[in-house]
């Protein structure tokens, strides 16, 4: 297989001692498998994500981003970014687009990004590694290096907003996407049908207004429970915190008995191409996955 | 000073509120094309909170309905998760407005200056712009401590054991009170947003 490469936007979650530090150690395990060479984006800053908007406004937020994209295209030309965060991609896509479409944007980014020493020009693309892994290599290729398949393992597929909405994987339903699925599926897992699966997770207002946020992940989580799941699977890190570390607060509130592992697809892509509990970042679950765990031990 | 661009922004665009959002909030030039069909308040996860959902928010604004509009926590229930857009039959960018719409309220010193999200949106931009990536844990510690000592201990203890298992996890790292993640361009960071904010200012009437 040939070696591919792309400039890496990591994001400010998947670094060491943050949120998601776990998704990154699992999608470095699922990328050495297949051969996939991130190099990061170097002295890549926040995407700004979706709260950033109300302080920062437009042009600041864009400039964000259009910094870490004139930081690939000078560092790193030629290379596709991929970011494994979905604020990450929808904020840089979103800027990519947004200035591409309209040149007085574009011009007073340039005069901003002149102030840091840098020029945007537009060229480098923007993708998710979901993107990446989906169309640059396809299911039956991502097959090829399963050695466990997670026989007898039921996943719900949980999408959520923003790999999903407003852009989406090329070819998928807003409504119901099933890239997710047929990802869980190539592993050898099985991805029970689940009502809740682009439902927001109450994204930045888990924070501030948890009373509101919370019931959004009771319904997520106890749909996943009514049709029979073991496990949620996701690709962004905000709803795999959110879904998983409030639990307990949801079972405050709701007097629930939650406790569902949320997992990413990365570390089911570890785990299924024989890599151990370590590489797949599984002590990395707040609510630990003992099943998954001693799957990984298994020879 | 905000309620100065206040009056200057009542001053200069007198009773067309619909022309005020068109010039100066992200995305605003869509609101005309409202057809009033309602499918973004009916999509969105958070309807039931809003006070006006977007649907009505647009009416209001064609209606000019400044001082409501602008006063209202209704944008602040955006959950930036795009499901108006994407079912607008009319391709709005509805979830843009929402975001435009907060910030000019904001910017402006109209919008509710308790809307806990509002309060949160702020802290968070201070913070990355800091050292140009989030510090999570100053970024939550922030907000539990954002009404005073005595409530943000009473909060920190509620939320103690969602921070233990973050920590067992090592997924937060205490370190990051001292020595936080950042970037190394910083000072570029900082001109580089300062001059956006100026060319913004210009462009949408912010500037003195």
């Amino acid at each position: 297989m040939a070696k591919k490469q792309y400039a890496f936007y990591p994001g400010c979650s998947s670094q060491k001692g943050a949120s998601a530090s776990n998704y990154l150690t699992s999608v470095q395990s699922m990328c050495k498998v297949l051969d996939i060479e991130l190099t990061e984006i170097p002295d890549w800053n926040c995407c700004g994500a979706s709260i950033g908007y109300a302080e920062g406004g437009e042009l600041p937020r864009h400039v964000m981003n259009a910094r870490n994209l004139a930081l690939a295209e000078k560092a790193l030309p030629g290379q596709q970014v991929v970011a494994t965060c979905a604020a990450c991609w929808l904020s840089a896509r979103e800027t990519k687009e947004r200035l591409a479409h309209n040149s007085t944007l574009f011009n007073d980014a340039n005069e901003a990004l002149k102030e840091a020493g840098l020029q945007y020009q537009g060229k480098v693309e923007v993708r998710h590694m979901v993107e990446v892994l989906v169309e640059d290599f396809g299911y039956e290729e991502l097959k090829k290096p399963v050695v466990k398949p997670l026989e007898g393992m039921k996943f719900a597929g949980y999408v959520g907003c923003q790999t999903n909405r407003p852009f989406g994987i090329h070819g998928e339903s807003f409504e119901n996407p099933v890239y997710l699925d047929h990802l869980v599926e190539a592993m050898g897992g099985e991805a029970v049908p689940y009502d809740q699966k682009v439902t927001c997770c109450g994204g930045a207002l888990a924070f501030s207004e948890p009373e509101k946020s919370q019931k959004q992940i009771k319904d997520i989580v106890e749909s996943a429970y009514d049709h029979g799941a073991e496990f949620i699977v996701t690709p962004c890190p905000l709803c795999q915190a959110n879904v998983e570390i409030y639990q307990g607060e949801v079972n405050k509130r709701y007097g629930t008995k939650f406790n569902m592992p949320v997992l990413y697809y990365s570390q089911l892509m570890t785990l299924a191409y024989g890599g151990s509990a370590k590489e797949a970042g599984l002590d990395g679950q707040v609510i630990r996955a003992p099943k998954l765990e001693a799957f990984a031990a298994k020879k | 000073m905000m309620s100065d661009l206040n009056a200057q922004a009542i001053k200069k665009y007198g009773n067309s509120f619909l022309k005020e959002v068109e010039a100066n909030v992200e995305e605003g030039e869509w609101v005309k094309m409202c057809m009033q069909c309602g499918v973004c308040s009916g999509s969105c996860p958070f309807g039931p909170h809003w006070a006006h959902p977007p649907q009505e928010i647009f009416m209001m604004i064609r209606a000019g309905k400044r001082e409501e509009v602008l006063t209202s926590d209704s944008m602040w229930m955006c959950t930036s998760c795009y499901n108006c857009i994407v079912r607008c039959p009319r391709k709005l960018p509805i979830t843009h407005i929402m975001h435009g719409l907060a910030n000019y309220a904001h910017r402006l010193g109209l919008a509710p200056k308790n809307q806990p999200t509002r309060v949160f949106a702020k802290m968070f931009w201070d913070n990355i712009v800091k050292t140009g990536r989030v510090n999570e844990l100053k970024l939550s510690l922030g907000l539990y401590f954002k009404d005073g000592l005595g409530p943000g201990i009473k909060t920190a203890l509620a939320m103690k054991d969602i921070g233990l298992g973050m920590l067992k996890a090592k997924r937060l790292n205490p370190l990051e009170l001292v020595k936080g993640h950042g970037c190394k361009d910083t000072k570029g960071i900082h001109a580089m947003l300062k001059k956006a904010r100026e060319i913004e200012d210009r462009r949408k009437g912010f500037a003195a």
